[in-house]
């Protein structure tokens, strides 16, 4: 769901090929038919942006019908845990929760904690878990299934049939998404909707089981655990704030009271890595230069920041393997921020869109960025490739793998390594001798990286992000072994034991031949190079396999230890009785049947009593722009999506608001196989360009018939941001859905192409708007409402004309689509119909 | 020198026949349609190997396919074919949906109808635009106008579509046991390897342009700019160092496979049958018979349909399976004109 795997992980999805050729099925719920569904058993069609309630009606399913692997989910789920009496849920309220408040639209999440430590295990207290999901999900069914989604019943019964059929003792059922699930303005709670399928059907921390998230370049999940966000430091540590006053103060925010698990051995993480950043500049007296770290005070994600760009509040920006006048949502104001800035520094294989807006965006046409005016100065540096340089890329499944240098870089072509080390090192050369307090952090950094020649060792790099004893200068063997007395370091906690016993465990490359399927010995998987996550939970609570069939870790009572063909995610001589003495806390405090060793209470979390901003259960909201009304709740949209209320920003009005039929459709795109994201690495390629040549925009036989569109002929989509025309492909792979009492038809397009490369073309996520989701800060790019016209867009100016009157007529303002609340009904509810075309 | 089945029919051993004394087993691909997912990493290891430059930069409108056939500059073609009838037991969804009429018609009919008016009639697809008419007069769809909410029950997907599959299939050169473009060449550029595959050398090929109306797959063709002829070469250099062609080593699904002749098609027919057991009855071998018109292929496959739905000739004839018979006739023409000739003279004596 949300991934079309063959297309965009080809690579990836022949061990999908290879299960199928096992007779696994295999079912691609997807709006459109890909090159994924193809190949699969069954496609099931769905209204973009309705995933929740699909799967809500699985659980659902599922919960009526008692199918939940009952030993799995009492013993592993916190299913039979009691919640806060002060509960109220989306059931109750209309699609709010308890604790939303109108003002600031976010939510105090008080009254979705546990009740103490109370839990009901036979499932029956009003309020546990189970009977709260129950609650929440009974009117999923697959009647509103499919007057949602458009998925007729019998296809949605054929899902959960085979869903639950194929999980239990003898049988697991993988997931797997992709940013068809990410990217929406309730992104977080599609994942987590998957997750408690997968944990009421026993398919977590089991061989075969588990949720697949595809990432959308190599080493995208690198760069979350080392990351390139705002929000975080490396190893899933938050970002201090204000309100961290102190070392400690941040660290108990981080650790919580008395709780379970490793998070509780924070202190050894954080210490670790600022003993890393600053070496012996940080001390216990210091707080180990904790006051060093940026503080963030609210949202400072990318789109904020090219609003500010826009508003003059930002002078320079970064761009590192990054197109964002193609590739991000809203490209045009991606554009204007950038034609707005003092500096703008692009590291690039080629002289991408982002490097050129300043004389070939679509905004020179309308006049709105004018070349000779325009004051951003741009620095191009040429970027080393993937095999002109050495280090690690991190997959999907947590595994680094080593990648040897192939060929010298040419010219100035330089890695990342190089540029960032010299750039720290020229930075810290003309700071030198400052007495200016606020340039300690820059010039006490431990910049101390060996180097071959002036590149450096990305070997040593990688040794620094496993972390040093630093009493004996020694390599540390994992996290365990990092103190917070300040005499370990550790660049990321979780990627300790990369460079175990001084080796560098990611280049070991023992064939699949010589060794068992687990393929232990090839690369390395963070955590200690566990390969299934959680996998305590493949054995049953006394410690045995579900069945022979699933074996993956077992207790061993003979020798005391778990074993298996797995390295055990559990510490490895804790029996599965194991009973925690009274006031145990962190890793001590683990049960021996608590397999989720990183939750604050050892369990699978069916409902999130706390950790996401937008509800402790994930609920059905129609998309920020959507034709229908949402038939559970007169909650709309995710209440607590961040909007951001600009001229520049227009939203297509949605139900309750009138007008929406202005623009008719679902819109919703996705990748080529024969592209890279936004083109950088394809456009500028001949053997690349030549395979897609061209943008275009698929249809249903059925829409091209009520548009007039021809196959090959020209049309152009349209939103309240922008016209975007394209070739027209007719093709039987769209189909028109049967949505509530309508026939919702839905456009895709792919959206590759900008102005630059040797196949060029309009850039399709200018089409979009910017809504985020509250907890990730994610845009919604994967759903919007268009209109579709045939022939081509007006050109220049009058562009913008045309682009004003459709927003004339559909009466858009700043600020149509802002108001997130809607659970009292609006006059325009009580009055005219939402169908209703002024024009 | 020639025997029996030198120019036609089974031949057990394509590289002893022409000449190879000593020589490694016959190899070939064996491309499993049933598998492959279309991403067209075959084309672009197949150019990045041998240097194949660039065919031209233009949406055909044939599903995903933009490369239009074989030709001298794309030794590898992935073929996308949309299809109104069901694969095997797969399930498209649309059942239940309010479909109305399939699509595929007016694309077929867009397309084909620009293959008419170009100029070489689909030899150029790929490589240059086809003239499409914007307004096709008879395919016109009606403009109904704004309403997009239909009311339910509008379209009640009666005469709705209902069946769907789409095909996938990677085509090359076939690599003939009877190979009419290395018969038919004058200079001896085409040869016979030692691995039974047939191989252009461009430094000797003189342009005629024989080979290409020799192919019964329309597979050889010349490049324009120097007119020489190119093909697959089952990366001749490759085999040579131990290594598989480019394209099956590309290949994520083992869609293509590479290895010997022998090997291959046993795995084919269990395959085949392993399918048919699954449901999918369509699927069918082509080109692994030695008793077809080239006396099999080195490259063959397993496709899910007729072969010219994939653009595949039904039938391929080796031109030169003719060639003793014609020889034969061409003769015993000759001995007639000859009887005659000499008759007319014996005559004249009268």
């Amino acid at each position: 769901m949300g991934s079309n795997m063959a297309e965009a992980h080809p690579v990836g999805f022949q061990w999908v090929m290879e299960a199928k050729a096992k007779d696994a099925p295999v079912i691609h719920i997807d709006p459109r038919f890909t090159r994924t569904s193809a190949l699969s058993d069954l496609h099931v069609p769905l209204r973009a942006g309705t995933d929740i309630a699909l799967l809500g009606g699985v659980i659902n399913y599922i919960l009526s019908n008692e199918l939940d692997f009952r030993e799995y989910v009492l013993a592993y789920t916190n299913a039979t845990f009691l919640i806060s009496e002060g509960y109220q849920d989306a059931e109750d309220l209309d699609g709010l929760f308890s604790g939303y408040d109108q003002a600031t639209t976010e939510y105090d999440p008080e009254t979705w904690h546990y009740e103490g430590v109370s839990a009901d295990p036979t499932l029956q207290h009003p309020r546990c878990v189970y009977q709260i999901l129950k609650r929440h999900f009974a009117r999923y069914s697959p009647e509103v299934v499919e007057a949602i989604c458009g998925i007729p019943k019998e296809q949605f019964l054929r899902v959960c049939t085979a869903w639950t059929s194929n999980s239990g003792r003898d049988r697991t059922a993988a997931l797997v998404y992709s940013v068809g699930w990410t990217q929406h303005s309730v992104g977080a709670q599609y994942i987590r909707a998957g997750s408690i399928i997968q944990l009421l059907l026993g398919n977590i921390g089991r061989p075969g089981g588990g949720i697949f998230a595809l990432r959308g370049h190599a080493s995208i999940q690198g760069s979350t655990d080392i990351p390139t966000l705002f929000n975080l430091l490396p190893g899933y540590l938050p970002m201090p704030t204000p309100a961290h006053s102190s070392l400690a103060a941040y660290i108990e925010s981080i650790r919580g009271d008395k709780q379970k698990g490793f998070w509780r051995n924070a202190d050894t993480y954080v210490v670790s890595l600022l003993k890393e950043y600053w070496g012996e500049s940080a001390t216990q007296d210091n707080d180990f230069c904790f006051d060093y770290l940026p503080r963030i005070n609210g949202d400072h994600g990318t789109y904020r920041t090219v609003m500010d760009m826009v508003d003059g509040k930002v002078f320079g920006y970064f761009l590192l393997g990054q197109n964002p006048a193609v590739g991000s949502a809203h490209g045009r104001l991606q554009r204007l921020g950038m034609a707005n800035l003092d500096w703008l520094v692009v590291r690039d294989l080629a002289m991408i869109d982002s490097a050129t807006f300043w004389k070939n965006a679509p905004e020179i046409e309308t006049g709105e960025i004018v070349p000779e005016q325009c004051r951003t100065e741009v620095f191009f540096f040429p970027a080393a490739s993937h095999v002109e340089k050495e280090g690690t890329f991190t997959q999907t499944q947590r595994m680094l793998q080593w990648r040897e240098k192939a060929v010298e870089p040419t010219g100035d072509q330089r890695s990342e390594l190089w540029f960032f080390y010299h750039f720290g090192r020229r930075i810290r050369q003309r700071l030198a001798g400052s007495t200016d307090e606020r340039d300690r952090p820059l010039l006490d950094l431990a910049w101390d990286y060996a180097t071959h020649g002036d590149e450096p060792s990305a070997e040593d790099v990688l040794r620094h992000i496993n972390g040093h004893d630093l009493t004996t200068g020694r390599v540390v063997n994992g996290y365990l072994d990092l103190r917070a007395d300040g005499t370990t370091s550790c660049g990321c906690w979780i990627y300790s034991g990369v460079y175990a016993d001084g080796v560098n465990q990611a280049a070991r490359r023992k064939s699949r031949f010589d060794q068992d399927l687990y393929a232990l010995e090839w690369g390395w998987a963070w955590p200690l190079n566990r390969r299934v996550l959680y996998n305590r939970a493949s054995a049953d609570p006394d410690g045995k396999p579900w069945s022979n069939r699933k074996a993956l870790v077992w207790w061993d009572a003979q020798r005391r230890e778990w074993t298996g063909h797995d390295v055990p995610d559990f510490p490895k001589d804790k029996p599965p009785s194991y009973v925690p003495p009274q006031g145990a806390v962190g890793p001590d405090a683990l049960h021996g049947d608590d397999p989720f060793i990183m939750q604050s209470d050892g369990k699978g979390w069916l409902f999130a009593p706390t950790g996401l901003a937008d509800g402790p259960v994930p609920t059905h909201y129609e998309p920020h722009e959507s034709p229908v009304r949402n038939l559970l709740y007169g909650q709309q949209g995710n209440p607590t999506r961040k909007i951001y209320e600009r001229p520049d920003n227009p939203y297509n009005p949605s139900p309750p608001e009138l007008h929406g039929a202005v623009f008719p459709f679902v819109f919703t795109t996705a990748r080529l196989t024969e592209h890279h994201t936004a083109g950088g690495m394809s456009r500028t390629l001949p053997y690349l360009s030549e395979l897609q040549p061209e943008l275009f925009v698929e249809v249903s036989p059925e829409l091209a018939a009520q548009r007039g569109l021809n196959h090959l002929g020209w049309a152009h989509v349209i939103t309240s941001r922008a016209a975007v025309e394209a070739k027209v492909v007719v093709t039987d792979r769209l189909a028109p859905l049967r949505v509530q009492d309508r026939i919702v038809h839905q456009i895709w397009m792919p959206y590759h192409w900008g102005p630059v490369g040797l196949v060029r073309g309009d850039v399709v996520n200018d089409l979009f708007g910017v809504v985020v989701d509250p907890n990730v800060f994610i845009q919604e790019s994967k759903v919007a409402t268009c209109d579709i016209q045939p022939g081509r867009r007006p050109r220049g100016p009058q562009l913008l004309s045309y682009l004003a009157d459709y927003r004339r007529r559909a009466e858009i303002t700043a600020t149509t689509g802002t108001q997130l609340a809607t659970t009292e009904p609006t006059a325009a509810e009580s009055g005219r119909s939402t169908t209703e075309d002024p024009a | 020198m020639i025997g029996d089945h030198s120019l036609s029919g089974p031949l057990d051993d394509v590289a002893a026949n022409a000449g190879h004394l000593d020589h490694p087993p016959r190899v070939g691909f064996f491309t499993d349609t049933s598998v492959c997912i279309g991403c067209k990493a075959c084309e672009v290891a197949c150019k990045e190997w041998n240097l194949v430059p660039e065919d031209g930069l233009n949406l055909l409108g044939m599903s995903f396919d933009n490369t239009g056939m074989l030709g001298a500059n794309s030794w590898r073609h992935v073929a996308f074919i949309e299809q109104q009838r069901p694969l095997g037991n797969q399930d498209t969804g649309l059942a239940g949906l309010p479909t109305g009429q399939s699509g595929t018609g007016q694309t077929t009919e867009v397309v084909s109808s620009a293959l008419r008016r170009a100029e070489r009639g689909g030899g150029e697809l790929g490589t240059s635009p086809l003239p499409v008419d914007p307004q096709p007069v008879d395919s016109q769809p009606q403009n109904l106008g704004m309403p997009s909410f239909e009311p339910p029950g509008a379209a009640t997907g009666a005469e709705g579509r209902t069946d769907f599959r789409w095909l996938m299939a990677s085509d090359v050169c076939k690599h003939c046991t009877h190979a009419g473009c290395l018969d038919v060449c004058p200079t001896g550029a085409l040869f016979r390897t030692e691995f039974g595959t047939v191989v252009v050398q461009q430094d000797i090929c003189n342009g005629c342009g024989y080979c290409v109306s020799g192919c019964p797959y329309g597979v050889i063709d010349r490049r324009p700019h120097d007119g020489r002829a190119q093909k697959c070469t089952l990366c001749y250099d490759r085999l040579g160092d131990g290594l598989e062609p480019a394209c099956a080593k590309a290949c994520p699904t083992d869609s293509i496979q590479f290895g010997p002749l022998d090997e291959l098609r046993a795995r084919a027919a269990q395959r085949v049958e392993q399918l048919h057991e699954r449901g999918v009855t369509e699927a069918r071998l082509y080109g692994h018979d030695p008793n077809d018109g080239v006396g099999g292929t080195g490259a063959f496959f397993l496709l899910l349909d007729e072969p010219e739905v994939y653009g595949l000739p039904p039938d391929p004839v080796v031109p030169t399976r003719d060639l003793p018979t014609m020889w034969k006739y061409a003769g015993i023409a000759a001995s007639a004109f000859l009887a005659a000739a000499v008759a007319v003279f014996v005559g004249s004596t009268r």
